[in-house]
């Protein structure tokens, strides 16, 4: 369980990320976060692992308050937290399965991750994370001769070679074109589903929320302006969290293609 | 234990590549280390440490007193460079434009044109020093020439990769506009490769500043000829003050120039 | 002020202030190509005057003197492992350097600009008086030579490694780092992959920048071929300095050409 308690983050530069969010979220949810550009989507994913750190108020994990963790406690934290990223963040020259066990980084010591020396059930996880997504047959590829939505395959075996409790997505869709973009949420729900692992994704197509989500967070400026389940919502809550009217741009659209 | 994963698809020919190189670098290193020869009982011996108690002293209590006449070698050293650079920054000129394969259409010319490029970049412009020294006497004059010769090789190479990578569709309008070759060169070309052209050239004077400090060791000018002579004097005081001059001088061009390059681009 | 009857027409196609400065610039550069012309002998008369000693210096160098080439090859291995030496041992040292170079992975500031200061004094220093210092430290032989070759590289390595650092792709280090991570384990599983191919290509240049100035180096004692041109120009002995040049120079191209396809098939 993750939960917000008036927490708020302001930049060095004076800017408010986040303004008092109290959020409960729940083991084993699918919550999209959705919100125009700048609202503090990403602030409020990364406070979640700490690669931004909240100035004010409280964040608890299953139970306790990470904002005071440092050095160990910290890559602990991570260790079972994944992330998933809209530019896939791989190494290109490395190959797959090194990208992939590098999801093991948490749980090996220095010495041997210098030296590649993986248990071999740590290498077996791998592969058996990148048959569940398809695409082990490009196990010794390079990771820069694939595509987009190969890479960001590849992204979620890595992250599911962490086995983390809590998956979080940053715009995993962003790069990505339509058909494409519907398989990788597919993936990702079907892995929240199978192995019950909370997911929290940032979006900004309203129709693909509306598709995947069980739970939809609205922000706006920094704060929670909606916060409610995903049959709820229809495109005037949308226009509500956005404060204008539905565009063209904010629907993704292509779910066709992919069932034909 | 083995993971019960697929194999590394096995490329034999890679393998044996990487073989080869590996046995080949070893093989070098071997090479190296064993037919090095250092004189290790000679290099930590007494008299290193005398020396160092001699030198290092003397070094770091630089001459202030011969300022003057080190600073107008240095001064003779940067006309070297100046010279030399811009002599080279106009001979490469037509020699880039025989490189570049968009603008002069003969594989042949191109090829020949790199390879004299080539062959003079592969002089150490000391080698060139001493040629010219014997041609023209030990004066700057000599330096002069080393420096130009040396710099136009790589001002040469890296003027034509600009003119490779202009932009053509200019040029095809302004030619089907009616300008004739000429009105092109300097309508459609030089605007675009000119900024770059002079970055370079600079950046090539930097460059030649350091080298012609060098070349005074064969008697091509420049407050090189001083470093010969304080060495052979022992004169360490001097040497200190001589790189001090030349640390001095060479940052201020170095900003001086990097200034300019930055406003050029 | 304007008539509004006089219609606008452009004096030139250039602004005025624009043609000033071109100006300006082109008279300081031929005004400094004149001083410095005159006062290096070498203003372009110089070319016509001087242009008749070509002849006697073909005389004096050619033929070379092949039968010399039997005592070059000692020294000029001895050039190539001075140059291997220090170019390994230089590109060792660079890269924690490198590390400390790089605003990306040290920033901390002022550890940041004491590193960068360094290395650029170092820089201006040339290798010939680095070569005269530790000749007079070391004495004469290769060690020295080898010292002096390894500080000249370490100037030019870390430039090049520290920009190259600074050029990469922070956003795998980002991913490790959100998997629980370590420092080292983000420098080695992000940084080092990115950066490595590009490492091994400049250690090879570097190789081709110190042959070149190992022929230097040598004409001080510290070693190599150049010391062997030092002797044969004090006895006046051209043909011999020319079988010297020609060797130097067949041997540097064929180095270049080896490194530079090595380099190509890295990057
Ligand atoms: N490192 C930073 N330093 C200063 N301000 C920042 C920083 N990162 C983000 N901000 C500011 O914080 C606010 C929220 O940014 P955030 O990246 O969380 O928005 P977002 O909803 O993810 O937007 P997008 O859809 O564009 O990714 C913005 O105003 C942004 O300019
Ligand atoms: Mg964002």
């Amino acid at each position: 369980m993750i939960e917000f308690k008036n927490l708020s983050l302001t930049y060095p530069n004076g800017t408010q990320g986040l303004k008092n969010i109290n959020i409960k979220i729940n083991k084993g949810e699918f919550v999209v976060i959705v919100g125009l550009s700048g609202a503090g989507k990403s602030t409020f994913i990364r406070s979640i692992n700490r690669l931004v750190t909240p100035t004010a108020g409280e964040l608890h994990v299953e139970g306790e308050d990470i904002l005071q963790y440092k050095g160990r406690d910290l890559r602990e934290l991570r260790k079972k937290i994944g992330m998933i990223f809209q530019s896939y963040n791989l190494v290109h020259r490395s190959t797959v399965l090194k990208n992939v066990i590098a999801g093991r980084l948490g749980y090996t010591s220095t010495l041997r991750s210098i030296f590649n020396m993986y248990p071999t059930e740590d290498i077996e996880l791998a592969y058996e994370n990148l048959k569940r997504v398809n695409i082990e047959n490009k196990l010794y590829s390079r990771a820069d001769e694939l595509s987009g939505g190969q890479q960001q395959r590849v992204s979620i075996a890595r992250v599911l070679t962490q086995q983390p409790n809590v998956i979080l997505a940053d715009e995993p869709v962003a790069s990505l074109d339509p058909p494409t973009s519907h398989q990788v949420m597919t993936y990702l729900k079907q892995i929240n589903r199978e192995d019950n692992i909370t997911t929290i994704v940032n979006l900004h197509f309203i129709d693909m929320a509306m598709e995947y989500a069980d739970r939809i967070i609205g922000m706006r400026d920094g704060e929670v302006v909606y916060d409610g389940p995903a049959s709820k919502v229809n495109e005037g809550t949308f226009e509500e969290i956005y404060g204008r009217s539905i565009r063209e741009e904010d629907m993704r659209g292509g779910k066709e293609d992919v069932e034909s | 234990m083995k993971a019960n994963i697929p194999a590394k698809p096995k490329n034999n020919l890679k393998l044996v590549k990487r073989l080869i190189s590996v046995i080949a670098i070893i093989a070098i290193y071997v090479w190296t280390f064993a037919s090095v020869n250092i004189e290790w009982s000679k290099i930590f011996s007494m008299r290193t440490i005398e020396n160092f108690d001699r030198i290092i002293p003397r070094f770091f209590d630089p001459a202030f007193q011969e300022t003057g006449s080190i600073m107008l070698k240095m001064i003779e050293t940067v006309f070297i460079a100046y010279t030399g650079s811009l002599a080279a920054a106009i001979i490469a000129i037509p020699l880039a434009f025989l490189c570049a394969s968009n603008i002069v259409k003969s594989r042949i010319v191109n090829q020949i044109g790199m390879w004299i490029l080539g062959a003079v970049r592969a002089f150490p412009e000391v080698l060139l020093a001493i040629i010219f020294v014997a041609a023209v006497g030990p004066n700057p004059f000599a330096g002069v020439l080393a420096i130009s010769v040396g710099s136009t090789g790589m001002l040469g190479k890296l003027y034509s990769e600009v003119i490779e990578s202009i932009d053509m569709k200019i040029i095809e309008s302004l030619e089907s506009s009616g300008a004739n070759k000429l009105q092109i060169l300097f309508y459609g070309i030089f605007p675009q490769v000119l900024p770059e052209f002079l970055s370079y050239a600079i950046y090539r004077f930097e460059i030649d500043v350091r080298a012609s400090s060098v070349l005074g060791v064969v008697g091509a000018g420049g407050i090189g000829t001083l470093i010969t002579f304080a060495y052979l004097n022992r004169n360490w005081e001097e040497v200190g003050m001589i790189l001090l001059v030349i640390i001095v001088v060479v940052t201020i061009i170095d900003q001086i120039s990097s200034f300019i390059r930055k406003r050029l681009v | 002020m304007s008539n509004p009857n006089e219609k606008y027409v452009p004096k030139s196609l250039y602004p005025t202030k624009t043609k000033l400065t071109i100006t300006l610039a082109l008279v300081g550069i031929i005004g400094f190509y004149l001083i410095s012309s005159i006062q290096t002998e070498s203003f372009i008369v110089n070319f016509f005057l001087k242009i008749g000693n070509v002849t006697e210096l073909v005389g004096r160098f050619f033929p070379p003197d092949w039968s010399y080439a039997q005592q070059v090859w000692s020294k000029l291995f001895e050039t190539i492992h001075m140059a291997i030496i220090s170019s390994t041992i230089a590109t060792l040292i660079s890269i924690p350097f490198c590390l400390l170079t790089a605003r990306n992975i040290t920033t901390n500031k002022y550890l940041y600009n004491t590193m960068r200061f360094i290395l650029n004094i170092i820089r201006t220093v040339p290798d010939i008086v680095l070569a005269v210092v530790f000749v007079g430290l070391f004495g004469i032989g290769v060690f020295s030579g080898i010292i002096a070759l390894i500080i000249f590289a370490i100037g030019i390595l870390v430039k090049l490694m520290s920009e190259t650092i600074e050029s990469i792709d922070m956003n795998p280090s980002e991913a490790i780092k959100a998997s629980g991570g370590n420092t080292l384990q983000i420098i080695w599983y992000a940084v080092v992959p990115q950066v490595l191919p590009q490492f091994i290509s400049f250690g090879l240049y570097v190789f081709e920048v110190n042959i070149r100035a190992s022929v230097v180096l040598g004409l001080v004692g510290a070693g190599g071929v150049g010391q062997l041109i030092n002797t044969q120009i004090n006895f006046l002995n051209y043909p011999a300095v020319m079988t010297i040049v020609i060797i130097i120079f067949v041997v540097v191209v064929i180095i270049d050409y080896i490194s530079s396809k090595l380099r190509e098939g890295l990057v």
